[in-house]
């Protein structure tokens, strides 16, 4: 039994790899200027993480392979070295490999994080509610008019809101149910939560932040290539969380200012 | 020997004789050393408790809605009277153990000033409750703001500990009053280094309450 | 020397007529055992919740007969609806974190093995420990009539983020009295943990036997102490967080909830509270539950593999003072939950590194079992197979813990089935490896009879291959984006290959679960039927080998075991064999051949 057991490892293990080797459940590809420093650095941890997952498995398998029904007589051994090798090799193998990820690899986090958005971003607002994202563009003036819990109503599709009847900022508002961002031009995404906590998670856009309610956050992107991507939420937010989802429009500049155009018209 | 074998040496009989009592030089069995570990890891069982409660109020009273409260004055009178609780229970300790040899004269005087920390401690009670009294006559109430939402939680958190304290005493007193019958030492020494401790964390409490008008 | 016995008397008398015996008992042993059928009953459940799950994920449409019985609201005419998938999946988490893999490694057979492996008659406190059991079932029966309410069990999973949780009934279906039930089951569960705890540190500061010295305590004991000392921390933080809570939910304070919500079209009366503010309090608690699920199966699966392994860990000091790392940083590291949930990013980083760090400790640990292993005489039955597996269980979930670590790439997998994956194996399967390991192992002692070892292998095999066909996809699923907590697949990219992967896992888990039934009847045959087992089947050497099985009701009778040795004196010359039992005062002789 024993030595089934590591045949039957060496193979869980191998198997398990496989799909991981040939790449056969790829990650959407990098839409965005900070997402091949992500990716890079998942390769990365999955080449340090995959061979030791195959190296640990297969060590396990060999040691019961070989050291179950032993000979009668035959003396037992101890590991050359005892634990202060392996008390050495963990904290000196694991530990390169902390601080190759972990301080090293801390760029793609600082790029999105630590770094402001350009003074020329896109400033859309995103606002979540149970359960549909809805966004919000400045209009002429570049000023959000500001959100009136009290006067959101749905069924008029003051989906924000807002008091255009007071305020002037309001009036010029643009409200879409479809991210529409120009490619290659950095936006900056407010976030804000209508009710309870949701999540903006665009798969091809390497971005995942949650809507706190009550603390309105931000992320900037920049997304590269024209397309229509999904967003969804992350973040379980009630009965219809799997339904949630809207779609981020990427736009060459000149589609974006006809669309613009367009909204601007239709007020 | 043969006369103190006959004592369980962990347990204090009372009323006794006026016969030296073995427990008091016999060390501390494995059960003592036990609820004495016991009662230190409760301790901090309950100020981790007390402590997550404070970053609460400190991660929440950073917010514009903290609102303002003033104290009831009571609360001043509470505080020295749980503090002289402290006094009057350790006096009784001194009394009822302690090293010292017990007639029946001192265990007298120990349970008197028994029942004096747990007269002090009822009247504490009282008084956070007239406490509550009086805020609710200024408006203030749990969900006001978070400002009163913590004092109330704070307070009746520390009172319900409280009560639980008082529950050990009344039991001790019991053990004392009643004749011939015994109890053991140092569930009388825990239950006044709980007592203590709840005094030290209600001083703490108040503090902080003062500190976050 | 009347004075000495009257010291060192029995912490209780025997127990006598069936209520005192087997239902408020104050014996250790019985204790330990209502935790274990407390934890097998709840496992039973989870596991059935989680098999409607994967078949309502999967076959969306598909008719369980019966399942209308449970709710008629949740599952009209046997088909579930997408809410009531939310509410069994918040019930599974619940009553696998907290029902299971806490009770089943920790206060089972802590309850049952840490005093007699100390040498104690008891715990410290007996009728705490009897309070302790019954304020976990209480906290189980409190859980459990989410069920039976109208509006069923809540829908804001078993990490309950504020504010959905907070707000009540006009979040959705089952937040009305669901979430209410549960907040009180886990402010119950926590008084018990905390007395339990409580109990167990006292124990082994204050109650071992003469000789027992602290380094020469099994590691079994080492990992329930370290995880005790973990729990009372932790449990002591949730305590008041339920409490916060449930003033929300019914006092209309505002300590989680923010100002300004709109939810069903209603202005909620809140204001200025902090969702954070929850979150930080629940991960306090949650990151180091995570620990106390599976440092109980480190020591129990380390106590196996040298009894298996016939000789000693290459150093078993280094492996407790690993354990003990491990429930240090476990205190810094629970902001690794919320990178993405708006906390401040420079705290991400702070967070991130101590967590990247506990790779070391559990490295070093795998390294020592793994070099151990080298050269040794490798007993295989079913408790050390489920030993080994345990290895490979855990570096599977570390390795991708090793991901999640690192904030950034936790921007892409957050929120994905990659974490899923990764917590169901290091978390729940290598845990539970631990219990099945332990059970094989002491249920001999605990029953006084031997469990079918064929059985148990035919178990481990099917349990050990099922277990990486069910967990290993969802790594898959997640690096390609799948998000966890859907009832239902809506999204653009789930292709064919992705739905066939689902499908693969819900036959697996299906299959896997079946399995767990021949565990089930073999533990309820050889309860009653099984070999009559020896004292010491396994020829081990720690005290609990020492009494006969099963033990009587003051566990070592009228002897006082003194300890000459430390726990693990294996390949060596003994009088009984390559062993040498802590209590045996002969010397053991190296076998220097």
């Amino acid at each position: 039994m024993g030595k089934i057991f590591a045949v039957v490892l060496v193979i869980v293990a191998l198997v398990s790899a496989y799909p991981i080797i040939v790449n056969k459940y790829a990650m959407p590809e990098d839409i965005s200027t900070h997402g091949h420093m992500i990716d890079d650095q998942l390769h990365e941890t999955m080449w340090e993480a995959g061979l030791s997952f195959i190296g640990a498995q297969l060590v396990l398998a060999f040691f019961v392979w070989s050291f179950t029904n032993r000979k009668v007589g035959s003396p037992l051994k101890s590991f050359p070295g005892g634990a202060r090798v392996m008390v050495i090799a963990a904290i000196v193998l694991v530990g390169t490999e902390i601080l190759a990820l972990g301080v090293v690899g801390q760029k793609a986090w600082a790029t999105v994080y630590f770094t402001a958005p350009k003074p020329d971003a896109l400033q859309i607002q995103s606002q979540a509610g149970q359960f549909a994202f809805y966004f919000r563009y400045p209009g002429a003036d570049g000023k959000f008019g500001a959100i009136h819990p009290d006067k959101i109503d749905e069924g008029n599709q003051n989906y924000f809101g807002l008091d255009p009847a007071n305020e002037v900022e309001a009036r010029d508002d643009i409200v879409s149910g479809e991210l529409v961002i120009p490619a290659n031009r950095e936006v900056q995404l407010l976030m804000h939560a209508k009710d309870v906590g949701h999540s903006f998670y665009v798969r091809e856009l390497r971005i995942q932040q949650d809507f706190v309610p009550g603390l309105d956050l931000a992320v900037h992107f920049t997304a590269t290539k024209v397309g229509k991507y999904e967003i969804v939420c992350t973040q379980l937010c009630g009965l219809g969380h799997y339904n949630m989802k809207a779609y981020l429009n990427v736009m060459s500049p000149e589609d974006y200012d006809k669309w613009m155009k367009a909204q601007e018209a239709a007020q | 020997m043969s006369s103190a074998s006959t004592v369980n040496s962990h347990a204090v009989t009372l009323p006794a004789s006026s016969r030296p009592l073995a427990s008091t030089v016999v060390a501390a069995t494995s059960a003592d050393r036990a609820s004495r570990s016991g009662i230190w890891l409760g301790l901090f069982t309950i100020t981790m408790s007390f402590a997550a409660f404070t970053s609460a109020l400190f991660v929440r009273e950073g917010t514009t809605d903290w609102g303002h409260i003033v104290l009831p004055s009571i609360l001043y009178f509470n505080t020295f009277l749980l503090l002289c609780s402290s006094g009057t229970i350790e006096i009784s300790r001194r009394y009822l153990s302690g090293g010292r040899l017990i007639d029946t004269q001192e265990s007298r005087k120990g349970s008197v000033w028994l029942l004096f920390t747990l007269a002090l401690g009822l009247a504490f009670c009282v008084g956070q409750y007239m406490a509550w009294q009086q805020l609710r006559a200024q408006g203030l109430y749990l969900a006001t703001n978070p400002n009163s939402s913590f004092f109330y939680v704070l307070t009746f958190m520390h009172v319900l500990h409280l009560l639980a304290g008082i529950a050990v005493l009344a039991y001790l007193t019991g053990r004392v009053l009643a004749s011939h019958s015994t109890f053991r030492r140092s569930l009388f020494d825990n239950a006044a280094i709980y007592w203590h401790f709840l005094g030290i964390l209600w001083v703490y409490l108040f503090a902080l309450c003062l500190m976050k008008l | 020397m009347q004075e000495t016995s009257a010291q060192q008397g029995h912490v209780h008398a025997p127990p006598e007529g069936f209520i005192r015996k087997h239902v408020f008992s104050l014996d250790h042993k019985v204790i330990g055992k209502q935790y274990y059928a407390l934890a097998l009953v709840a496992v039973f459940v989870g596991m059935f919740l989680s098999w409607l799950m994967r078949i309502h994920l999967v076959w969306p449409n598909a008719k369980i007969p019966g399942l209308e019985l449970l709710s008629k609201v949740g599952a009209p005419g046997g088909v579930m609806t997408p809410e009531y998938y939310l509410s069994l999946l918040t019930m599974h988490g619940t009553l696998m974190v907290f029902f299971v893999l806490t009770n089943a490694p920790f206060a089972a057979f802590g309850n049952y093995f840490l005093p007699i492996q100390i040498g104690a008659e008891d715990m410290a406190f007996p009728r705490f420990n009897m309070m302790s059991f019954w304020t976990t079932f209480l906290a189980f029966v409190v859980l459990i009539m989410a069920f039976f309410i109208p509006d069923g069990p809540p829908i804001a999973g078993w990490t309950s983020y504020s504010p959905l949780m907070a707000v009540g009934k006009d979040a959705g279906p089952g937040m009305q009295w669901g979430a209410s039930l549960w907040g009180i089951s886990i402010a119950i569960f926590c008084i018990a943990s905390l007395l339990g705890s409580l109990n167990f540190i006292a124990t082994t500061l204050d109650l071992r036997a003469k000789g027992m010295t602290l380094m020469r305590m099994p590691i079994s004991t080492w990992a329930w102490f370290i995880t005790s000392c973990i729990s009372l921390l932790a449990f002591a933080v949730l305590l008041p967080a339920c409490i916060l809570l449930i003033l929300d939910r019914h006092a209309g304070t505002s300590f989680f909830i923010p100002a300004g919500l709109v939810i069903s079209d209603k202005l909620q009366p809140h204001s200025g509270g902090s969702p954070l503010l929850w979150q930080h309090l629940f991960w306090f608690f949650g990151h180091p539950e995570v620990y106390i699920a599976i440092l109980p199966a480190m020591g129990i699966v380390s106590h196996i593999l040298i009894n298996s392994m016939r000789k000693p860990l290459l150093s078993a000091k280094v492996v407790i003072y690993s354990m003990m790392s491990i429930g240090f940083l476990s205190y810094m590291v629970w902001g690794h939950h919320m990178f993405v949930s708006g906390m401040n990013p420079m705290s991400s980083l702070a967070f991130s590194f101590p967590t990247l760090t506990i790779t070391i400790p559990a490295t070093i640990m795998t390294l020592i079992w793994l070099g151990s292993l080298y050269g040794a005489d490798i007993q295989i039955n079913s408790a050390s197979l489920f030993a080994l597996g345990f290895i490979s269980m855990f570096v599977s979930g570390g390795v991708s813990g090793f991901f999640l670590a690192q904030p950034s790439i936790d921007i892409y997998l957050h929120g994905t089935y990659f974490v899923v994956g990764h917590f169901h194996m290091v978390m729940g399967v290598a845990a539970l490896f631990g219990v099945f390991a332990g059970t094989y192992f002491w249920f001999p002692k605990m029953s006084g009879r031997m469990m079918n070892d064929s059985w148990g292998k035919l178990h481990f095999l099917i349990t050990f291959i099922g277990t990486y066909c069910i967990f290993m996809p969802f790594h898959y699923l997640g690096l390609v984006g799948n998000v966890r907590r859907y009832s239902s697949f809506v999204d653009d990219f789930m292709g064919p290959d992705l739905m066939n992967l689902h499908r693969f896992i819900t036959i697996s888990a299906l299959i896997t679960g079946a399995a767990q039934f021949i565990f089930l009847f073999n533990l309820i045959y050889s309860r009653f039927k099984g070999a009559m087992a020896p004292d010491n089947p396994w020829n081990a050497t720690t005290l609990e080998w020492s009494m006969p099985s099963p033990p009587p009701w003051n566990n070592f009778g009228d002897r006082h075991p003194i300890v000459y040795h430390d726990p693990y004196q294996y390949g060596v010359k003994g009088s009984k064999g390559d062993f040498v039992m802590q209590d045996s005062p002969e010397q053991a002789i190296a076998s220097g051949d």
